[in-house]
């Protein structure tokens, strides 16, 4: 059985100003929204207090936020986590207030009303943890992407890491401006999910790569063009592309279906990874590596190098 | 052609009987279990208390199914939760306070296994519910409260070499000594210098300004931050085992920081009123002149001198004048057990060391009939306990605090007391509870993910690729228990985020199947034999596959070093899949499609 055999190249090069062109404005409009915006940042980097509770039946949140706000604990969100019963309450840090004092002030409150309210999970975070995790979490970003260029670059060519550095960099915004966009919270799990969408995304623009770099030292791909030749590396490896990201896509949606309110920001970040993962390995990163200038002499100079060693 | 020596279709079985053999573990459950572990840093848990617990269970009517015993602690595993409840009780009764007893889950790994080493994994707070503390040492607190000790000890220095000192001023990061002449400077430098050897001393001999300044040294001040550390740890243990909590984690993170992790703690107002709690006793003289202490209620306390408040008899707390100096502080502290005073009034009874005994012996033979309170300090307050007058020089170091205490305050101070005082007040910085329910509901809801992602992608390898599909199949099921065995035997704890990561390994481990698969159906398109298209197909997506597993490599190490908490339960995990599928899907798979096709001379197609 095959889906996705296609018999002639399809000429992706030639559609290049148009799909770099959508990529541009998808990412401007992600940086737009994160700045405009910006992140939702959970309580892990912003330090506060988050307290889930459960009750036995559905409750009416905007009672609870009202309860909630009689605290007066300054800019208190009430949420409900994807059900009626589960209720997410988060406080800020308050002065001389520690979070055993706050989450027992929220739920003797709410027992008031409701006697059937138990608590599922505090978390309590402190404001200097939180900006150690910010730099962290930069400094993890920086290095992952100075890793992959520099091992791209030993095992191709500058150009290739370069394009595939900016094509993943493309991918990580836009993730990023979904989240701002539907202010969806920015939890450290999410972070991890990032920075794996990273590796996973460089992972697919390589795949392609590799398939360049072989066309170029194929003997009948001499004659064609530069751009004949990465259609045709695409399309080659279309259908690996697809069922790959395809066996993925079904990993991380059934951990979004079936994995409930825990997995659900890192199951969604991934799911937006993969999808656009797919898209500028294909469309972003092979324009660019065109743009650069990419030529057969720039891949197969350390070839001619060894036979001139060897005569 | 596509055959693999011997050597290689062994080693392929011996890496999955063994990966068989430590998945496994994970399979059996927990039952539940008695934990008893000593309380003091002076009880052993030896082979005798192990035989003891076990005749105390037994005696009790209930014989245990299993008894482990580690360095630390001994488990007795019953059958259910009744059982151990009722035994845990009758334990706890018989042994008393010099241990605690907790309940415990303990694996029901078969015994052959626990002999060759396997075991299951631990699980993470997030999977089986408990408090997650992380504090942070005040180190400004640790250094100020050592200069205040320090000054003390220059003042009884100095008192014993009769060396004649004027004011003593603790600054904020010296001790300042004034004297009276150049002769007693060098004096005050020579006694010092051999009584406090790790402070840096600076004279001056100026007219107007005879003194000698101590510092710490940069050493020694790196030497007191670590030690601040080091107690704290020792002192939150000491805590912990009083609230009888099963596998506590204590850890040091950081420079300055400790994370605390009490698995299967419901009360955690409870725990952390036992870790948050930053008492210390100190022992300090009373200030009785009326005129000073009418002077400081007017707001204006005397230079040396602290207002304070004491505990009355009636209730009522009265203001009490102290002074600054610290003659002795709760480190001394050996011992302290609850009781009753001559009274029948609730007491402590403190035994000190011999140097604590020294102090406290000089200190009542220099003030007779003067009054000494005793504080308590707890989050940076000093409260006076009681305030006795010293009737006579008391020798043996043996001290009897009494004052406006109920029992239970009794209890209380003395528990404090014998877990030991901390050198530096803490922080709570971070703090989780995860209630047991969500636990359970993580791993449930983690498990059924990733085994229905799974059964999806295995189903469509295997229609999709035919036999190639089955032995993709086949590598990625190899591929979760080498994982899992790899994790189990690591000891590495699983968390969510690592559940998620092996959901996510092998949705991408199953990539370099695809790829080889793909790769084997290009070389039979362009013409290839199919002996020689299994062999180029795995050759060539094989430059691909390393390729693009090391930049993923890349980003999952990156991820451990800089991560932190949930971040590197999610990288261990990753790292080692993208090892592990490397393994599985190259050398594995292609194992299995040289057993099917690579022994047929006539094979004219492959069904992928």
């Amino acid at each position: 059985m095959e889906f996705f055999h296609v018999k002639r190249d399809i000429p992706f090069m030639s559609y290049g100003k148009i799909t770099t062109a959508i990529s541009l404005a998808t990412f401007l409009l992600a940086v737009f929204f994160l700045v405009h915006k910006g992140l939702n940042l959970g309580v892990e980097f912003t330090g506060g207090t988050v307290v889930e509770m459960q009750y036995s039946q559905s409750v009416d949140l905007n009672s609870v936020r009202t309860k909630v706000d009689s605290l007066k604990y300054g800019d208190a969100q009430v949420q409900a986590l994807g059900n009626t019963r589960d209720v997410m309450v988060r406080i800020p840090n308050i002065k001389g207030k520690t979070s055993a004092q706050l989450s027992n002030d929220v739920l003797n409150t709410l027992k008031q009303d409701r006697p059937d309210v138990q608590i599922r999970k505090v978390e309590f975070i402190g404001p200097s943890v939180g900006d150690e995790l910010v730099s962290h979490g930069l400094t993890a970003l920086t290095l992952v992407c100075v890793g992959i260029m520099a091992y791209l670059a030993i095992r191709f060519e500058w150009r290739f890491a370069v394009s595939a550095i900016i094509a993943n960099m493309h991918d990580v915004v836009i993730i990023l401006g979904f989240f701002a966009f539907f202010q969806w919270e920015f939890s450290l799990t999410v972070l991890a999910a990032v920075l794996a969408v990273l590796g996973y995304s460089v992972n697919e623009s390589v795949v392609v790569f590799d398939r360049i770099r072989e066309n170029f030292r194929k003997p009948n791909m001499r004659g064609k063009g530069v751009p004949e030749i990465i259609d045709n590396a695409i399309t080659a490896t279309m259908s690996r592309t697809i069922i790959t990201h395809g066996s993925t896509e079904v990993m991380v949606l059934s951990m979004l279906i079936f994995g409930g309110p825990a997995l659900h920001g890192f199951a969604s970040a991934l799911t937006i990874g993969i999808l656009f993962g797919i898209y500028s390995s294909v469309l972003v990163a092979s324009p660019l590596l065109l743009m650069f200038g990419v030529t057969r002499d720039n891949m197969i100079k350390p070839v001619k190098v060894k036979q001139e060693a060897v005569v | 052609m596509n055959r693999y020596p011997v050597w290689k279709y062994l080693l392929i079985i011996v890496t999955v009987v063994v990966a068989v053999l430590y998945t496994l573990p994970n399979l059996f459950g927990e039952s539940p279990a008695v934990q008893i572990s000593s309380a003091r840093a002076t009880v052993k848990v030896d082979a005798a208390l192990q035989d003891r617990v076990t005749a105390l269970a037994t005696k009790a009517g209930f014989t245990p199914e299993a008894v482990l015993s580690d360095a630390n602690s001994v488990k007795l595993r019953f059958k259910d939760t009744e059982t151990q409840l009722k035994v845990k009780d009758a334990i706890q009764s018989a042994l008393g306070d010099d241990y605690s007893v907790a309940l415990n889950l303990v694996p029901q790994t078969p015994a052959w296994l626990v002999a060759i080493g396997a075991k299951p994994m631990s699980l993470g707070l997030d999977l089986r519910g408990g408090v997650h503390f992380l504090l942070e040492v005040d180190m400004d607190a640790a250094v100020s409260k050592s200069l205040d000790k320090t000054a003390g000890d220059v003042r009884r220095e100095l008192r014993d070499k009769e060396i004649r000192y004027g004011k003593i001023d603790r600054l904020r990061d010296s001790v300042v000594v004034q004297l009276r002449d150049a002769q007693t400077v060098d004096d005050t430098t020579n006694a010092l210098r051999k009584a406090l050897p790790n402070m840096a001393l600076t004279e001056a001999k100026d007219p107007n300004n005879y003194s000698v300044t101590l510092t710490f040294t940069p050493a020694s001040l790196l030497q007191l931050k670590n030690d601040a550390v080091k107690q704290n740890i020792t002192t939150l243990h000491n805590r912990v085992n009083e609230l009888g909590v099963a596998e506590p984690v204590i850890q040091q993170q950081g420079e300055g920081r400790i994370v605390v992790e009490l698995p299967g703690v419901q009360d955690t107002a409870k725990a952390k009123d036992i870790l948050g709690r930053t008492a210390t006793l100190e022992v300090r003289l009373v200030d009785d002149d009326q005129s000073h202490l009418q002077q400081a209620l007017a707001g204006n306390v005397p230079d040396g001198t602290v207002l304070m408040t004491e505990r009355g008899r009636n209730g009522q707390p009265s203001p009490i004048l102290v002074k600054k100096d610290v003659e002795l502080t709760g480190d001394s502290i050996n011992d302290a057990q609850p009781g009753f005073d001559d009274h029948s009034q609730p007491a402590v009874s403190i035994s000190l060391d011999s140097t604590g005994a020294n102090i406290f012996r000089q200190l009542t033979h220099d003030n007779v009939n003067k009054r000494m309170a005793m504080i308590l300090v707890e989050k940076g307050k000093g409260e006076v306990v009681t305030a006795p007058v010293i009737r006579s020089e008391i020798g043996g170091g043996r001290v009897q605090i009494s004052g406006a205490m109920t029992v239970a305050d009794a209890n209380d101070t003395a528990l404090l007391l014998r877990a030991g005082s901390l050198a530096a007040p803490m922080n709570i910085v971070e703090e989780r509870t995860v209630g047991p329910s969500l636990g359970k509901e993580n791993i449930q809801k983690g498990f059924e993910s990733t085994m229905y992602g799974f059964l999806a992608i295995a189903v469509f390898m295997v229609i999709y690729y035919r036999v190639f599909g089955v032995s993709s199949a086949i590598a990625l099921s190899a591929n979760l228990m080498f994982l899992l065995a790899l994790l189990s035997m690591l000891g590495v704890t699983l968390t969510l985020p690592g559940i998620a990561a092996i959901a996510l390994t092998l949705g991408m481990a199953i990539d370099s199947n695809v790829l080889i698969n793909e790769r084997v159906r290009e070389e039979l398109r362009n013409g290839m034999s199919p002996h020689m298209s299994i062999q180029n197909g795995y050759a060539h997506a094989f430059a691909t596959i390393l390729d693009s597993n090391v930049t993923t490599l890349i980003a999952g190490l990156a991820l451990l070093i800089f991560g932190s908490g949930a971040v590197r339960g999610f990288a261990w995990v990753h790292c080692f899949g993208i090892i592990t599928s490397m393994y599985s899907a190259v050398f594995v798979s292609r194992g299995l499609i040289n057993l099917f096709y690579g022994y047929r001379r006539r094979l004219s197609t492959l069904a992928v």
